[in-house]
């Protein structure tokens, strides 16, 4: 690895490789810090930004931060680089890249045709020169349209997952949720349940349940549990109504291997999901979820960066064309993202790189209670994320997730955003809420003490029952 | 006083008694699409709760004399993290023993005993103020049953899971356990985990313990709590380890059935 230094001021400023330079250059966040790779002083940081401004965009292809023969996602990202759609941006510095992403150069069509000669190193470097306002610009441009039973990342869409948890996994825990959220307008990203467990037998019923769900009440929508892609294959090969594939991935092999895959593995959850040909209108049959800070967790961050091995985890996603890619970005604790202030910048960093790759982002926007942020913060992130076009955001009872223990965005903050910005739910499931008589664009929920008579039974059903 | 939403304004859920069913927030009901004051105040609440839970100091006052009665010996020890705000940045830090600690625990020269029990205040000391006592309680006539010696207890201060590691270690034990409070939940700010680890030493890895959740009196019970941590102690000394080599198949069926008993719905099974 070479030496990287900038002249300034008839001083020589020296980073001992690229990996160090990015990280110097890197937003202050406390997981760099327990990493002991953050800028020694906020002058430092500044400088570093000015150095990796001048760096050309093509140095990411000479100099791999994680070398070749030691990481295959390393090699999945060089192997996959196709230098013909590199080329309008190959001649450029980190800085003038992110001029030309800001003119009116760079637009929908531009931006999708560049997407695969973009590397997550690229776009990560780009980031750190960047303003919120230019991440939300930049990450507006993007369009990263996907489809399974609907469609998914429109322009003037916003979409949710029905995150119907519960911590023992009680059916009727869990269809409770279920209804509140449908009837609050959401679900239309994906109907996903965490289980309390990893056993199979009980992935297996709950996704057939979810099955018989969607089938009843004829909802244009998916369903996924996400368990482990060991356990989703297993539920597979015992026939349960499997959409979507979950997998909770990271940017480098050995943190892949913290959680018990690797690209061979992910590739065989794909396959068995796109076997049972389940999709209507389209195949994208996996779910990821990613974070910053997940390889710093598991001890397999090779000294770079959180933000950079974050964009590198959105090389490994798009490799299997996910119909849904969330960050879960205030999740994994304050060691890592501290306060609502790096929560807010780490969301939208994670939303702009993943949509330069030409992943379809959305975002979990939350937060744990020994993290210092609440509900203001996660609005200023919803608001942003909503101006920056994410394709989707989770919804859950009252922002309260029971069964995690901490808070992410709720059925009414997506009401909200859908409102202040006019952005309509996934067309096929705009529909279904129209016809229900659920919820109508512009005028908001349109029932009020009576139920939708697609519902109407639900409550005299349960009176029989109990 | 509670706060009151105007009916002429707020529109109510007519499906609020689903909330027997699931602690979840449903059935809030809403002013425009946007969250009623009524429900708005009541996250406020639970959210303050959580965050005092988080940087609430353990009382090792009210806790120590409980512990000298039911101990043969009580230790008092503390990490290597100073105080709260370097805890929640240097999870490292949480996982040392203090200098001071390592030395006491060290100039003990303790037999070797079954069980090192180590109550830690993790990210809730209200969690140890509430069950730790109680749980000890439901624990004490297993360990009798299983015919296992225990070593010093030992009351840690901003500590995390992995410092029961050197505690163990120290104390020559076959196994730990690490009763820790568990990050708080905007509804469950006191909940109790149990980590359980064969062969206690620093550096053993998360997937060589056991974890039970959730210990609380509207959770996981302290009965069944303390009968799934013998359950655990009793295959680990047949398997000589703990994690994930050591399945937790001591669970009875959870109340999914086939997902569609209680389940509104779906029609029940013809």
């Amino acid at each position: 690895m070479s030496e990287h230094f900038i002249d300034l001021g008839g001083r020589r400023y020296r980073f001992d490789d690229l990996g160090a330079l990015m990280a110097a250059a890197s937003p202050r966040r406390s997981g760099d810090e327990l990493a002991g790779i953050a800028a020694a002083s906020a002058e430092a940081r500044a400088i570093a930004q000015m150095a990796l401004a001048e760096l050309p965009l093509a140095t990411f292809l000479e100099e791999p931060l994680i070398p070749y023969e030691d990481d295959e996602v390393t090699r999945l990202i060089l192997d996959r680089h196709d230098r013909d759609a590199f080329a309008p941006v190959a001649g450029f510095s980190v800085g003038e890249f992110r001029n030309w992403l800001l003119s009116e150069r760079a637009d929908a069509t531009s931006l999708a045709r560049l997407a695969p000669g973009l590397t997550p190193e690229m776009v990560a470097a780009v980031s750190k020169l960047m303003r919120v306002q230019d991440l939300v610009l930049v990450g507006r441009k993007c369009e990263v349209v996907t489809r399974f039973r609907n469609t998914l990342g429109l322009p003037g869409r916003l979409s949710t997952r029905l995150q119907p948890n519960h911590p023992t996994d009680d059916a009727a825990g869990i269809a409770a949720s279920i209804l509140d959220g449908l009837l609050y307008a959401s679900g239309d990203a994906v109907i996903g349940i965490n289980p309390a467990t990893d056993n199979t037998g009980t992935v297996v019923t709950l996704l057939k349940m979810l099955d018989e769900i969607i089938a009843r009440y004829e909802i244009p929508t998916q369903s996924c549990v996400l368990t482990h892609v060991t356990t989703a294959i297993e539920a597979i090969e015992r026939g349960a109504p499997t959409d979507l594939v979950f997998q909770s991935i990271a940017g480098t092999e050995a943190a892949n291997r913290g959680f018990g895959i690797d690209l061979a593995l992910l590739r065989e959850g794909r396959e068995a999901a796109l076997s049972l040909g389940r999709g209507t209108v389209g195949d994208n049959v996996m779910y990821f979820e990613t974070g910053q800070g997940s390889a710093l967790s598991a001890d397999a961050h090779h000294g770079l960066d959180q933000q950079t091995l974050e964009a590198r985890a959105y090389a490994v996603a798009r490799e299997f064309e996910p119909l849904l890619v969330n960050t879960v970005v205030g999740f994994i604790g304050p060691e890592y993202l501290f306060d609502g202030k790096q929560i807010i910048r780490a969301g939208l960093e994670d939303h702009f790189c993943g949509k330069l790759l030409g992943v379809p982002m959305g975002c979990d926007i939350c937060y744990t209670n020994h993290a210092e942020a609440d509900q203001d913060d996660m609005d200023m992130l919803l608001t942003l994320l909503g101006a920056a076009g994410c394709n989707y955001i989770m919804g859950i009872p009252g922002a309260d997730d029971i069964m995690l223990n901490y808070q992410t965005t709720s059925f009414h903050d997506a009401l909200y955003l859908r409102q202040l910005l006019d952005r309509r739910p996934a067309p096929e499931f705009e529909a279904w809420l129209d016809a229900s008589g659920i919820y109508r664009h512009g005028q908001g929920i349109a029932f009020a003490n009576e139920l939708p008579a697609r519902f109407q039974h639900v409550l005299a059903d349960l009176g029989e029952q109990t | 006083m509670t706060q009151r939403d105007d009916d002429s304004v707020v529109v109510a859920n007519p499906w609020q008694r689903l909330r027997e069913l699931t602690d979840a927030r449903i059935g809030l009901g809403r002013s425009g699409g946007s969250l009623t004051t009524r429900a708005q105040l009541a996250f406020q609440l639970d959210h303050a709760r959580a965050r005092d839970a988080v940087h609430m100091a353990l009382d090792t006052e009210r806790m120590m004399p409980e512990l000298d009665e039911r101990f043969p010996l009580a230790l008092r020890l503390h990490s290597r993290a100073a105080d709260r705000d370097e805890y929640l940045r240097r999870p490292d830090l949480g996982r040392q023993l203090s200098e001071t600690a390592a030395a006491e625990i060290g100039a003990l020269n303790a037999d070797a005993c079954d069980v090192s029990i180590c109550i830690v205040d993790g990210l809730s000391a209200r969690a140890i103020h509430e069950q730790a006592i109680p749980f000890l309680e439901a624990l004490a006539p297993e360990i009798e049953s299983l015919g296992l010696t225990l070593g010093p207890v030992a009351l840690v201060e901003q500590g995390r899971v992995a410092i029961g590691d050197p505690i163990g270690e120290a104390l020559g034990a076959r196994m730990s356990v690490v009763m820790i409070g568990e990050r708080p939940g905007l509804s469950s700010p006191d909940s109790l985990g149990l980590y359980f680890t064969w062969a206690p030493r620093t550096g053993r890895r998360d997937s060589e313990r056991n974890c039970i959740s959730n210990v609380r009196p509207r959770g996981l019970s302290y009965r069944n709590a303390a009968k799934l941590l013998a359950y655990l102690m009793r295959e680990a000394q047949v398997l000589g380890a703990s994690g994930v080599a050591l399945k937790d198949d001591s669970e009875v069926d959870s109340r999914l059935g086939d997902g569609r008993q209680g389940n509104f719905l779906l029609p029940p099974q013809a």
